[in-house]
């Protein structure tokens, strides 16, 4: 089917063409792109010198779109159309949105994902993320000059399926290649850990705008392997202010405010706690728009204290990712702090208290996740230098399975495997005659159907009639790199096969998706033909290249006739490239994958081998 | 299709086909397998060539999961060595053992009735102690004296001790939340 270009720890990949690659951190406030120049990660500034894009969206009348820092000042003027913290909705339905009543906006609940109604129509998050990351694209290629060839994006470590696939389609929508979704705490480990040296078991605490992570990883000569992984995908900096806002509310008697004051107040409470970092007390001074004043002072002491169960929550989540990878808070090396809201004095005490030990703060908690995640971008594009031979092992953060009798889950992948993983589990009829079965793909720790997340239903049909318990169907998880999952059943035990592939896609359809890009003002003249035909001739340049770098210097595996093969398929690929024919070009492709199957699994295992026994391909005789 | 699909795991990895296992080379070959077939070193090329590493990938992590656990690995020398363990129809285990687990299992309910952390996590210690001790036979009987019948009944043995100590788990987290 493939086959696999080989490169040997520390030989870099064609160093003279270097492919222009950036990281994306898509927070909840804020978002940041960096890419590495010359051998360093750097964080792209816009036009006036900021690195820091403000995560919001404004939609105007006219159709135009505001992103960034004008659409936050627009916030008070215009809530409803100006679209802030917009990740806590990403893959979540109405119900799991927290503190929505305090929010301006006007919900539509569809199936799946909640929905906006803004003056340019209804939007999904998806497509409102996918103007941040749209506007940090044209930043990066207008810093570099060039089109990009990919980018990593990275995610909260505990967003599930459902969140994962839509940041991926967002970042579709908005003209972006993925090479990789990269689990924010192991970014922020990786840019650390480069930066540092450092080996031993660390923990990376990550409280952004609106999700907490927490991870243990185990840094062992350039391997980043995460032990475990916990969170809370709904709790971060937004819920502190939003306490203080609650507060202010209470101390001013005002309720309820309106939705421009309310937006108002809201600023100002987040104002007032950034402020708290630095001074002991912080003024709360509004005009309201009764003309109405509101003039308190918040202490540092007082805001810790309506907090505090903010940061016990944290805890929980700490606990748990330490007995998963069973070991105690002393046993860990250090404490790397990640996100803005770890500024908060108290957050920091309560961590040092748990782990005994002061965490390292050494780091811009605002830029390190993008820093990372640039790193991650530069060796994925195929820019790997001597000092990049380090390799990222993840896990996938939540348990993955499916409905049983009684509305139980059966689970299937546990959680903190490590990735990519593939488990199958075989289920059977249950009555005589049965043709087809139903399946309920869930994630979740929980035991009931209920309290977990539902991914996906499918059908199985044409299986053969049988006796009850007869059957047996083959149901396989596989989760890639990206921690995203795709499911497949099949009957096994008659000479008939019938087999399903299910790729979630929350409440956006591939179709859906497709419309949008053609819709999309970006893409409005894009000829959707000549643009397919591109791709597969550079995926044909690609495999082409890659064959024939292969043949060069392994051809010794093959016998003369197998090399003679290979190379016929390669001179009908290049007829075929030269054709205008999309499909015929993508069939050859095909065709070249399936002649150097064998020769690839060689390839690997030879590889395999000599490194096992310790030596580099290149000292072994040919 | 995996890199070849006859080559055992033990092969794969390089180690001799035994119970008794250096964690330490089992970990270097897995980075080092990792390092040569992981998705991430393939992430630049093209989706047949990022396909076919995640497969490998995939297999490499399945055979790392199968020879670091204890348990699994019996399993997988008892299926190599071609022993049906039968081990989820064949349930007889001596009276002495039954007698034993029903122990456990009671201390265990009445600890988790009573909401006693300590005494779970003390349990959980001890059981630990305990499975240690009865994988000292299952070493030898595997490695030394090749007797596949009398490991299989050990294997059955510690999965029923590896079913209390996730219910044991469970009962601390149900506690906790």
């Amino acid at each position: 089917m493939a086959l696999l270009q080989i490169t040997e720890p520390g030989m870099s990949t064609e160093p003279h063409q270097h492919r222009l690659a950036v990281g994306i951190d898509l927070g909840t406030t804020n978002s940041l792109v960096a890419t590495v120049r010359n051998g360093i990660a750097i964080c792209l500034p816009d036009e006036a010198g900021r690195t820091m894009l403000p995560s919001a969206v404004r939609y105007h009348a006219d159709g135009g779109i505001e992103v960034g820092l004008g659409a936050l000042k627009a916030q008070a003027v215009d809530p409803r159309n100006t679209i802030v913290s917009v990740k806590r909705f990403m893959g979540r339905g109405l119900k799991d949105v927290t503190h929505i009543e305090a929010m301006p906006y006007d919900f539509e609940d569809s199936p799946g994902m909640v929905r906006l109604r803004t003056v340019q129509g209804v939007k999904s998050p998806v497509e409102v993320s996918a103007e941040i990351l749209r506007r940090l694209r044209e930043r990066a290629e207008a810093s570099l000059g060039g089109a990009l060839v990919g980018a990593v994006i990275t995610v909260p470590a505990y967003f599930d399926d459902a969140q994962r696939q839509a940041t991926k389609d967002a970042a579709r929508l908005a003209g972006l290649d993925v090479l990789r979704l990269l689990n924010e705490p192991t970014a922020a480990a990786v840019a650390y850990g480069l930066d540092n040296a450092a080996e031993g078991v660390y923990a990376v605490y990550d409280l952004g705008g609106g999700t907490f992570d927490l991870s243990i990883l185990k840094l062992s000569r350039g391997v980043f392997e995460v032990l475990s992984t916990n969170g809370d995908a709904a709790l971060g900096g937004d819920d502190f202010d939003h306490r203080l806002f609650c507060w202010i509310l209470d101390r001013a008697k005002i309720s309820p405010p309106s939705l421009e004051d309310a937006r108002r107040l809201q600023m100002k409470a987040r104002e007032a706690k950034e402020l708290l970092t630095s001074c002991d007390e912080a003024p709360v001074h509004v005009r309201l728009a009764s003309g109405e004043e509101v003039d308190l002072v918040v202490t540092r002491e007082e805001f810790a204290e309506m907090t505090t169960h903010l940061v016990q929550k944290t805890l929980a989540p700490v606990r748990k990712a330490l007995r998963d990878a069973g070991l105690a808070p002393d046993e860990i090396k250090g404490v790397v702090m990640v996100g803005g809201a770890t500024r908060m004095p108290h957050v920091q005490r309560a961590v040092a208290n748990y782990f005994g030990q002061e965490p390292l703060t050494n780091l811009d908690p605002d830029k390190v996740v993008a820093l990372g995640a640039a790193m991650q971008a530069n060796v994925l594009a195929g820019n790997r230098a001597d000092q990049d031979d380090w390799l990222l092992l993840d896990v996938i953060p939540l348990s993955l399975g499916l409905e049983t009798m009684g509305g139980l889950v059966e689970k299937v992948v546990p959680r903190n495997a490590t990735l990519p993983i593939a488990r199958a589990q075989e289920f059977t009829t249950f009555k005589d005659g049965q043709t087809a079965m139903a399946f309920h793909v869930v994630q979740g720790e929980r035991e009931l159907v209920s309290d977990c997340r539902s991914l996906a239903r499918f059908e199985l049909r044409g299986i053969p009639p049988m006796v009850a318990g007869a059957a047996r169907i083959r149901v396989t998880f596989q989760v890639d790199a990206d921690g995203l999952l795709a499911v497949s059943a099949r009957e096994m035990s008659s000479g008939v096969e019938a087999s399903v592939l299910v790729k979630p896609s929350y409440g956006l359809s591939d179709d859906e998706i497709a419309e949008m890009l053609r819709s999309g003002v970006d893409h409005a003249g894009d000829d959707m033909a000549a643009r397919a035909l591109r791709e597969q001739q550079v995926e044909a340049d690609r495999v082409v290249e890659a064959t024939e770098q292969a043949l060069g210097h392994d051809g010794h595996l093959l016998s003369a006739v197998e090399s003679a093969e290979i190379r016929s398929v390669i001179a009908r690929l290049r007829e075929l490239r030269a054709g205008t024919d999309n499909r015929a070009i993508k069939a050859g492709i095909d065709a070249l994958a399936r002649a150097t199957d064998t020769f690839a699994a060689r390839r690997m295992d030879n590889s395999i081998r000599s490194a096992l026994a310790g030596h580099k391909v290149d000292e072994l005789p040919i | 299709m995996s890199i070849d699909l006859t080559q055992d795991y033990f092969a794969l990895f390089g180690l001799p086909r035994r119970y008794a296992l250096d964690e330490g080379a089992l970990e270097a070959a897995w980075h080092e397998l990792q390092g040569r077939v992981h998705p991430d070193r393939h992430a630049h090329l093209s989706d047949f060539e990022k396909r076919r590493s995640m497969q490998w990938a995939t297999r490499v992590n399945e055979g790392f999961r199968v020879l670091r656990k204890p348990l699994a690995r019996a399993q997988y020398l008892l299926e190599l060595a071609g022993v049906d363990a039968a081990l989820e129809t064949n349930t007889a285990m001596s009276p002495e053992f039954l007698m034993e687990q029903m122990e456990w299992r009671e201390a265990v309910e009445e600890a988790r009735e009573a909401a006693e952390v300590s005494e779970l996590e003390d349990l959980h210690r001890r059981l630990l102690g305990h499975a240690r001790e009865v994988r000292g036979h299952l070493a030898a009987q595997l490695d030394e004296h090749q007797d596949y019948e009398a490991a299989a009944d050990t294997v059955r043995r510690l999965m029923f001790i590896e079913k209390l100590q996730q219910e044991i788990d469970e009962a601390l987290l149900a506690l906790e939340n």
